[in-house]
């Protein structure tokens, strides 16, 4: 195979195009309601370029989303499809906002019990999931759909509970602690011009990126847990506890999304409102792992490419464009992903085997 | 007692109301499902219903334009899930979450291209889906009222028990129902026998979202007035739910939606009642109660075959 | 022989010249075949040979790349069933078409379903499916449902759903493979009575003896590549052997004799339920020592799956002991039994012994890949791995040699089911157990599996061998047990046995 020809065939490529092919359908959508595509293309990068703070902005964007792209990755890669990262992200952040708010701790111990009750609630959702799955054969793409949305009215609840509860008129909880948060040294931010929202979040993301990697490709575990993902009766054959390794897999799987819901509370959020609607971050983070091909390192680069296009996108509504025409865009870009494979370009006829 | 026999009309009345929209997105589920395409997209294809259905009855005063509307607009974004998972044999879920994403996301850009705003402008009552006993039962006896409340609830309702009844008709006594029935079951058979499994199952994914586009419109042009980006919030999947705690069969997610709908009904009354049960709470019931049920009767359900499964023709 | 039925002037089926390619792989290459009306022709081939893509070109379900296809002298194009089915050829799939939940009517109606107005006429079905079933006397319940009737009575099934469609060809694709000796009697009796009746049957088998039993002509393909058209009253076994292999094969095992040693495996008064929960293992007790071959034969359905899932720990046991050196395994998990002794070469390598996406050196560890030398403290070495896979396909000559890092599901089955061997083997354990090893493979590959499980047994190891194939049965085991309705209805010794009296054993008959 000519190197041409491998890039032509690769994933990378494909997704590529599937990106370009979202764009035009985006400014077809434009054209139809009326906006200038190229104008509002143009506005988009340009909020993205312009200067260290919005780049920042857009870094501060993507970081919960390469965190729950990375637990969808990991929950694909073993053989699961985690659609409930929404609501271990949501109660990843109610947990580590109780916490943030009522634990009296000192700075970094306070983000780590943050970030650990984040990641034990998440791990916990994930694991209630896959417990309705191992022991009563429950679809887990159902099960966590609704259990994203009794995350959802749970966390309103106690949102509204009077010990978190905002003491003004916010429908919001109370700000946590601000020893609990993990932004950048306000030296730091102010000398490199960033965003005050920039934390430490995105070094969290590239080290769960490390471990993910390592788990799913250099690990003993990792290998019994994608057998099971791969083949079920095999693995079992094989003498591995395929229920034990569902589990595992969405407990991974669910501490990272709670991970991610800390991450986001504890650098830009800082509080959680009281929601009328899923924000659908979990959503989000199945498009980050779908154009990252639940690979880590594509993973972070998809994150990041869709926090960009996100914080993009809402800076959109200036010139008088709908925001949402970003969801059209990726919309587009996860289904032209699912049927890539027919984008097959060849440079000559190639060798095909028999299918008898 | 006078009062309890009231808040039962009530009850029965919102069980109705939110039965009716989950029962022909449930139908819809039936078809796709029972040909052997899993539909996830059923809650997009609902949105997009929902957000038609208002529209064009807004434009056009005619509430069943805009409700057979709802119903193509759902099948156009099924005819993409059913050409991406049947032609090209992409992944039924993530084709279908990819659905979930493009259709609000369509749905609301066009809503502020028209309305200038994400949500579209109320409908005058004219322009809802007519009630059919408006004015028939007078308040008064509390007997009076019961039946007044029971009986106030929209076309679109006594419908969706008609629509089921065809539905049944078409699974179990025509020739499309058997070998749709059959294509999930075994595709490769209905091939050796001459059955097109690919446009069989085309039929039945395009079915399946003009089904739920009419869910999403019962929403906004019955239960409420207007289109809002919240109109549809995990209806679709209900539905899905009900589908599964029907064990594929339409009768039986009739059973399913009909006792979800009486858990939204049951938040209704209590919500109005003086008792002080928090709203979130109560809003919790109809997803929690779907999991019980689910856990109570997945295990005995019998799935389709080759439900999930592309279908590749031997060339 | 039938002959008399034959008339030579009517041709129902010509192929002419068919060529077959997907991608750059010639499937058939140049075969030709000629059919007359009354005729019984057997298509003989290897597995892979073929065959069974030639009849699917015949039955309309792919077009040939070059080539004619004639009916009754005309030249037809069949590029989907429903035409094959318009110039009257039927076919009875080896694996059935048959859809599980439906009932016998509705599969036999399926895709020509008769009407009343927009209502499906099922009394006129069933009046339908009645009258077929008397004139050939293929007597079953038409609204039983197919998951709940034998694979013997399926088969009548897909005979009958051909004849509705008004057959007067009939392709038989391997159609004994699962039934017993007797239904293989009453087949061959009904393929009889059908061409007695003027039709006409195209049977393709490996089996030479049912070719022997039942055909007028047979045509041998090797390779894909027509070799010669014969007249099977003409020929012997061995000759069609000959033309089958293209070169002398001897049927016969070498074997040495060998004194079983040592109890390993005894399984006492087993009880267990198939998938549905109804009990199918109703006491079932075998033993098996070092250094022999137990064989257990059997029709398919009467337990031994469930048996074989109990000892590896796939299923539990609803009663009894399994025991293995003394430890008994029941009702633990596979890790526990294959600790103590169990290793297997499952029936399904796709499902159970492989995982497909993994590369050979992954499925190489497929029990192993938490200790040493493979992983040390939870850290894979792949270079440990590599190494390990790279012996063993030398050693077991699984090809290619390249493959280490590929997936398994680029090799071809006979090199897959090398894979499972080479690793079961590996696992040095006391009990082997074997179903159906040689399942779908050609004749060299079934000879290596074959040299390889007796070798086992020559170390000294105790060997279960399930197959349905009673020919491998009866050429490897040292004794031989029958499974009927979950028990054990008679044993012999390996050279004591015969066909007639294991066939009537399996069919659940005394012997006095």
């Amino acid at each position: 195979m000519s190197k041409l020809e491998k890039i032509l065939q690769s994933a990378f490529f494909r997704t590529i195009i599937s990106i370009l092919i979202g764009f035009a359908v985006g400014a077809i959508f434009l054209l139809i309601v009326n906006i200038s595509p190229a104008e509002a293309y143009a506005k988009l990068f340009s909020s993205i370029f312009s200067n260290p703070k919005s780049l920042s902005y857009c870094v501060v964007y993507a970081t919960p989303l390469i965190i729950l792209g990375l637990s969808v990755a990991f929950s694909f890669r073993t053989g699961v499809f985690n659609i409930g990262a929404e609501g271990q992200f949501v109660v990843g952040s109610m947990a580590a906002c109780v916490v943030g708010i009522l634990v009296p701790a000192p700075p970094i111990v306070l983000p780590i019990l943050c970030i650990a009750a984040a990641a034990a609630a998440g791990a916990l959702w994930g694991i209630i999931v896959g417990f309705l799955k191992v022991k009563w054969g429950i679809n887990e793409v159902l099960s966590m759909i609704m259990f994203n949305w009794i995350a959802f009215y749970l966390s309103n609840y106690i949102a509204d509970l009077p010990i978190i509860k905002n003491e003004g008129n916010a429908e919001a909880t109370k700000n946590v602690q601000e020893a609990a948060m993990i932004l950048l040294p306000k030296s730091w931010i102010d000398s490199l011009g960033l965003c005050n929202s920039a934390s430490w979040g995105i070094l969290i993301a590239a080290i769960l990126a490390v471990v993910v990697y390592i788990i799913i490709e250099k690990t003993s575990l990792g290998y019994s847990l994608k057998a099971v993902g791969f083949n079920r009766d095999a693995a079992e054959y094989g003498g591995i506890n395929a229920n034990r390794s569902v589990l595992i897999a969405l407990a991974i799987s669910g501490a990272m999304g709670g991970i991610a819901g800390a991450t986001n509370l504890l650098g830009i959020g800082q509080r959680i409102a009281i929601f009328t609607a899923q924000e659908s971050y979990g959503f989000q983070g199945i498009i980050a792992a779908l154009i990252g091909a639940s690979n880590p390192l594509g993973v972070f680069v998809g994150g990041l490419f869709y926090g960009a296009i996100k914080y993009g996108g809402s800076r959109l509504n200036i010139i008088g464009a709908p925001s949402e025409v970003v969801n059209v865009i990726m919309g587009t870009v996860i289904f032209l992903i699912a049927i890539s494979h027919i984008f097959n370009f060849r440079l000559r006829k190639k060798k095909k085997g028999g299918d008898k | 007692m006078d009062n309890f026999i009231n808040n039962l009309g009530i009850l029965i009345y919102a069980t109705l109301l939110y039965t009716a929209p989950l029962l022909y997105a449930a139908m819809g589920s039936c078809f796709s499902e029972v040909s052997g395409v899993v539909n996830i997209g059923i809650e997009g294809m609902m949105t997009v219903g929902a957000f038609t259905g208002a529209t064009v009855a807004y434009f056009t005063g005619n509430p069943w334009l805009g409700f057979v509307c709802a119903g193509l607009a759902g099948m156009a974004f099924a005819l993409l899930h059913g050409i991406a998972t049947i032609q090209f044999g992409a992944d039924q879920t993530i084709s279908g979450t990819a659905i979930n994403f493009l259709a609000p996301g369509v749905a609301i850009v066009t809503a502020k291209a028209i309305f200038n705003s994400s949500d579209t402008v109320p409908l005058d009552p004219s322009s809802k889906i007519p009630t059919l006993f408006a004015g028939v039962f007078s308040s008064g006896t509390p007997w009076s009222n019961f039946m007044k409340n029971v009986f106030s609830t929209y076309a679109s309702t006594y419908l969706v028990f008609v629509v089921l009844v065809v539905v049944w008709f078409v699974f179990y006594k025509t020739r499309f129902g058997l070998r749709m029935r059959a294509c999930g079951e075994h595709p490769l058979a209905c091939q050796s026998l001459g059955i097109n499994v690919h446009r069989t199952r085309m039929i039945c994914v395009c079915l399946s979202g003009f089904l739920a586009g009419l869910g999403g419109a019962c929403m906004t042009m019955a239960t409420s007035n207007q289109f809002r980006p919240t109109s549809i919030v995990g209806q679709g999947f209900i539905a899905i739910a009900a589908v599964i705690f029907g064990k594929f069969r339409p009768q039986g997610a009739m059973i399913g939606c009909l006792l979800f709908g009486l858990c939204s009904g049951l938040r209704v009354v209590i919500g109005s009642s003086s008792l002080n049960i928090s709203v979130q709470l109560l809003s919790m019931i109809p997803y929690v109660v779907t999991v019980i049920v689910l856990i109570l009767f997945v295990g005995k359900s019998h799935v389709p075959a080759a439900n999930g499964k592309p279908f590749v023709k031997t060339k | 022989m039938a002959t008399e039925h034959i008339d030579l002037n009517v041709k129902v089926v010509e192929m002419r010249d068919i060529v077959k390619k997907f991608g750059d792989f010639v499937a058939n290459d140049g075969i030709n075949l000629t059919v007359h009306k009354g005729e019984i022709h057997a298509i003989l081939g290897e597995n892979g040979a073929g065959k069974s893509t030639l009849m699917n070109q015949l039955y309309g379900m792919f077009p040939p790349t070059s080539g004619q296809i004639l009916v009754h002298g005309k030249p037809v194009v069949l590029d989907n069933p429903q035409k094959a089915i318009r110039e009257g050829i039927g076919m009875v799939h080896q694996h059935f078409m048959l859809v599980p939940p439906f009932t016998v009517t509705e599969n036999i109606v399926l895709g020509m379903e008769p009407v009343k107005g927009i209502k499906l006429d099922m009394a006129k079905a069933r009046q339908d499916v009645k009258e077929i079933s008397e004139r050939y006397g293929l007597s079953i319940d038409p609204d039983a449902k197919i998951e709940d009737i034998s694979v013997g009575m399926q088969q009548r099934v897909e005979i009958r759903k051909a004849l509705y469609r008004g057959a007067e060809t009939l392709i038989l694709d391997e159609p004994t493979a699962s039934l017993t000796p007797q239904e293989i009697t009453e087949l061959i009796h009904i393929m009889h009575s059908l061409t007695a009746d003027g039709k006409s049957i195209i049977l393709i088998t490996h089996k030479l003896k049912e070719i022997k039993a039942s055909a007028d002509y047979c045509t041998i393909i090797r390779l894909g590549k027509y070799i010669d058209t014969v007249k099977v009253a003409d020929v012997t076994e061995n000759d069609l052997a000959s033309l089958m292999v293209g070169r002398k094969v001897t049927f016969s095992v070498e074997k040495p004799p060998m004194k079983a040693g040592d109890l390993v495996l005894d399984v006492k008064d087993l009880h267990g339920v198939d998938y549905r929960g109804v009990e199918i293992l109703k006491g079932l007790s075998i033993q098996v020592h070092k250094g022999e071959i137990l064989g257990i034969a059997g029709i398919d359905g009467n337990g031994q799956t469930e048996m074989v899932e109990i000892i590896t720990g796939l299923r539990k046991a609803t009663g009894g002991q399994v025991l293995v050196n003394g430890t008994d395994v029941v009702n633990k998990p596979p890790r526990f039994g294959f600790e103590h002794g169990v290793s297997s070469i499952p029936a399904d390598r796709q499902r159970h012994g492989l995982v497909l996406d993994f590369s050979v050196a992954e499925n190489m560890i497929l029990q192993n890949y938490g200790q040493e030398p493979f992983s040390k403290k939870g850290i894979l070495d792949q270079k440990a791995i590599g190494q390990y896979t790279q012996d063993a396909m030398e050693k077991y000559d699984i090809r290619p040699r390249d493959a280490v890092r590929k997936p398994a599901r680029t090799l071809s089955g006979g090199n897959q089911q090398k894979v499972i061997i080479a690793r079961e083997v590996n696992n040095d354990k006391d009990l082997l157990i074997a179903v159906n090893p040689t399942r779908g493979l050609d004749v060299g590959a079934i000879e290596y599996v074959h040299k390889y499980i007796i070798e086992q047994r020559n170390k000294g190891k105790a060997v279960l061998l399930v197959s349905f194939e009673l020919d491998e049965i009866m050429s490897l085991s040292d004794r031989i047990d029958v499974i009927f309705d979950g028990k054990i209805s008679g044993s012999m010794t390996g050279d004591q046995a015969n066909e007639e009296t294991l066939g009537m054993m399996m069919a659940g008959g005394k012997v006095q």
